[in-house]
């Protein structure tokens, strides 16, 4: 394949390019983010790409904070907390939003189990929280009405 | 990207406010011109206090313009906790704050 000097030329640069941006990435080790659960279009599904098949049960030792009625649904503030020992993650999920999976928070060994932060609700949904302890899914829910929804749309 | 920390202890207990600058674009608005503007928004943030992680989370496109975080944790007023975020593009912001 004949190839033109300017082409190769080209080509090289973007290679070069490729390898430049490669090593320029940062060296902290992230987590690896679940594409597959933040990806899933239904609650079920996101769930299984989060925790597998771990058992889901009611419970009041985990509350979930939600307002009754959003008015904007591109700001609705969420704080989720449990009184359960030994729990290692919080997850907060919109039925309704295209992708269920809004955010998940690991626990440290020094966390206090309570954590607030502002959420999208495409339209008027249950959030369903779930908290992972002791190998077990843990869920609290709520319906919040949602006047104006927040997904962009 | 830019980030803003602030940290206030109470008898052994500390609460942290993030507040992450990004526009957490879902993928799915379209600009003037009808064209899909591609999704950016932050994936990860971490809090690191006295060389371990405290608190992490993963944010989809769900989480509102703007993150703001609150978490807490068992601590002392005077120590530092770093906060640091990345998206989905790869780009990164981190701070740090002494606790109150």
């Amino acid at each position: 394949m004949k190839i033109s000097r300017r082409d190769l030329f080209v080509k090289l640069g973007k290679g070069a390019a490729y390898v430049a941006v490669l090593a320029s990435l940062p060296k902290i080790a992230w987590a690896k983010w679940n594409a597959k659960a933040f990806a899933s279009t239904d609650l079920k599904a996101a769930i299984e790409a989060k925790y597998g098949n771990m058992s889901i049960s009611d419970s009041d030792k985990v509350i979930l904070d939600a307002p009754e009625i959003a008015e904007n649904g591109s700001v609705v503030p969420i704080t989720v907390s449990s009184s359960l020992p030994n729990v290692s993650s919080m997850s907060i999920f919109v039925e309704k939003n295209p992708t269920p999976l809004v955010t998940s928070f690991a626990m440290g060994k020094n966390s206090i189990n309570e954590v607030s932060i502002r959420i999208r609700m495409g339209t008027t949904s249950n959030v369903v929280l779930l908290v992972e302890a002791d190998g077990k899914l843990h869920r609290a829910q709520q319906e919040v009405k949602v006047t104006i929804g927040g997904c962009g749309g | 990207m830019k980030v803003k920390v602030k940290a206030k202890e109470k008898d052994g207990v500390v609460k942290a406010k993030v507040l992450i600058k990004h526009a957490m674009e879902t993928g799915r608005r379209k600009d003037k011109k009808g064209v899909i503007i591609p999704a950016h928004h932050v994936t990860e943030v971490k809090a690191e206090y006295k060389g371990a992680t405290i608190f992490s989370a993963e944010f989809g496109a769900g989480v509102s313009k703007d993150p703001f975080v609150k978490f807490q944790f068992k601590g002392k007023a005077g120590d530092q906790v770093s906060v640091s975020a990345t998206d989905n593009k790869g780009q990164t912001g981190k701070s740090e704050a002494t606790i109150k």
